[in-house]
């Protein structure tokens, strides 16, 4: 975010928007949008959650059926993330330092968890791992199926940061360290994995807010059964039995997480970009932006 | 066979392994088990006039989502780039919000605005508009989830390309729209391109937030993946598993559409 205000000591010209007064125009109908479309909703939402004051949202937040429903969901994200970091490192390093047959279709698979409805995501995964795996995998309905679920939604968030960053990474450095006789995990460890750690963790916040407030992936797959309930299904189910107030309790716990993750992202890119990158503009390691790649293959 | 061969293949092996036994083994079960009786079934199931009707229903979301995300994308993209001023900052983090939140959080936040005790339910109640449980609900959830694509892959576009040409053309006499016209947009389409994809891939495909402030009815206010689910709890196994090969089909195209982008803004 400060990366535009960055950008203010650029020469300023070429297209603006047109007319006198048009860039105020323009901003005030930019924020009218975004008030009616995502500030006045949410608004809702937090006044809702304290309509019976302070006490009423901790009595909401702090429900035994709340409490379990957030544990899970926090305890499952946490598995999550750390399995898809780990694969996620691997499959980007896969993608750039190895050669194979049909690379590029596995490249463009990678994306896939973004693309389909995630009710689809849920049907898939049911199908071969239901109670009709035909490999004789059933884990429909158990917290695996939440886990599974949630490791399929999260998958591209990891490798699409880590990988620009490893495309850009000097091999001299790697290298230098093999001839002065390091082990590869040695390499790994102290060359390797610091310089890819602002795409990790950025990767990994990224993810771990996806994971939160899953809801499609999670519904048919691990279904709504008490021992399944994830936080996003607690809310639906509060929503059908007519309590409002403790649904939106609960979203709101949701929301301070959200904004806690991307504050963090924030944060993490700063750092990161300390070496390079002048794309500015918020999310640019966003996993779905395609000119992370572009832009890094066409630089070097 | 060396150490270095050997991680190599080990690496290789995990990675791929991870995706197939993640992705691709559960896509391609879903296509075998749509297709096994034959393509008569899931067929019928999606020309069903529920099914159509789900259908239609989720090309009109697309028709308006994508369109207002476009244009909202663009000049809120040319607004943060080429306008530097007070509230940008304040803009761009709310850009992202839609991102972070759950979209069942998104779908609590719409209903409970336009509800019959919102803040916004009673204007609407009175004017006779139904937001609630129809339509207009289901678009504007669409627009919520869809919201920050295409400025996201607009800016970073817009901050690449610099101001030289449109300088050049400004100085050569022409105006802010003609310059708009042929020299920024065509600079910044396949940017706007890819923005343009993934929105009508999350909207085509949303479910979360549609889920609660549709109240599905069959033929009314379902979408397709409303209708999914709905098959699913009837246990109709041709109309879930024919639908959702639909929605399928159109996020490989997605994707085909993502990649065809990628190569043409890299050149």
């Amino acid at each position: 975010m400060e990366a535009h205000a960055s950008t203010a000591s650029a020469p300023r010209a070429g297209f603006r928007l047109p007319g006198v007064g048009a860039a105020g125009l323009g901003r005030g109908t930019v924020a009218l949008y975004l008030s009616v479309i995502v500030l006045l909703p949410l608004a809702a939402v937090v006044s809702k959650a304290f309509a019976d004051g302070w006490s009423g949202f901790w009595h909401q937040v702090t429900s035994p059926l709340a409490v379990s429903a957030l544990e899970l969901t926090v305890i499952c994200s946490l598995i999550v993330v750390v399995v898809n970091a780990i694969f996620g490192t691997i499959i980007a390093w896969v993608l750039v330092r190895d050669e194979f047959p049909g690379k590029s279709v596995v490249n463009a698979v990678i994306d896939l968890p973004f693309a389909l409805p995630t009710i689809v995501a849920s049907l898939t995964l049911i199908t071969l791992y239901g109670n009709k795996s035909p490999v004789g995998i059933d884990i429909a309905g158990t917290r695996a199926a939440v886990v599974v679920a949630l490791l399929f939604v999260t998958l591209p968030f990891v490798v699409r940061a880590v990988q620009p960053l490893l495309l850009e990474m000097d091999r001299e450095m790697e290298a230098a360290a093999a001839s002065l006789g390091a082990s590869g995990f040695t390499i790994f460890r102290r060359i390797i994995f610091p310089n890819l750690l602002p795409g990790l963790a950025a990767g990994v916040a990224l993810a771990f807010a996806r994971a939160l407030g899953e809801f499609g992936s999670v519904l048919l797959f691990a279904g709504g059964l008490p021992q399944t309930m994830v936080a996003s299904i607690f809310i639906r189910q509060q929503i059908e039995s007519g309590n409002d107030v403790g649904a939106s309790a609960v979203s709101v716990v949701l929301l301070i997480a959200s904004l806690l993750l991307l504050g963090a992202v924030t944060l993490v890119q700063r750092w990161g970009s300390r070496h390079e990158r002048s794309d500015g503009g918020g999310l640019t390691v966003m996993p779905m932006s395609g000119e992370n790649f572009t832009e890094e293959a066409g630089d070097e | 066979m060396s150490s270095s061969t050997r991680s190599r293949w080990g690496l290789r092996t995990l990675g791929l392994g991870y995706l197939t036994l993640l992705l691709l083994a559960p896509l391609v079960m879903i296509f075998y088990k749509t297709f096994e009786h034959g393509i008569a079934p899931p067929l019928d199931a999606i020309t069903s006039s529920d099914g159509l009707h789900a259908l239609k229903l989720t090309l009109i979301t697309v028709a308006i989502a994508v369109p207002l995300n476009t244009v909202f994308g663009v000049v809120c993209a040319l607004l943060l780039v080429r306008h530097p001023g007070k509230g940008n900052t304040a803009i761009d983090a709310t850009i992202n919000l839609p991102f972070a939140i759950s979209p069942i959080v998104i779908g609590l936040s719409l209903f409970l605005l336009y509800g019959t005790s919102g803040w916004l339910g009673p204007t609407f109640a009175e004017a006779g508009i139904k937001v609630l449980f129809s339509v207009p609900a289901i678009v504007l959830a669409c627009i919520f989830v869809s919201l920050p694509f295409v400025v996201r892959e607009t800016v970073p576009v817009l901050q690449e390309i610099g101001t030289d040409q449109e300088l050049a053309a400004s100085t050569l006499g022409a105006n802010a729209w003609q310059t708009f016209w042929r020299i920024t947009l065509p600079a910044i389409r396949w940017g706007v391109a890819y923005g343009i994809v993934l929105t009508t891939a999350r909207v085509l495909g949303e479910f979360g937030a549609v889920t609660i402030v549709s109240g599905s009815i069959s033929g009314q206010t379902q979408t397709l993946p409303l209708f999914v689910a709905k098959q699913f709890d009837n246990y109709n196994e041709a109309g879930f598993y024919g639908a959702s090969i639909l929605l399928a089909l159109l996020a490989l195209s997605t994707l085909l559409a993502m990649n065809f982008l990628k190569r043409k803004e890299e050149t």
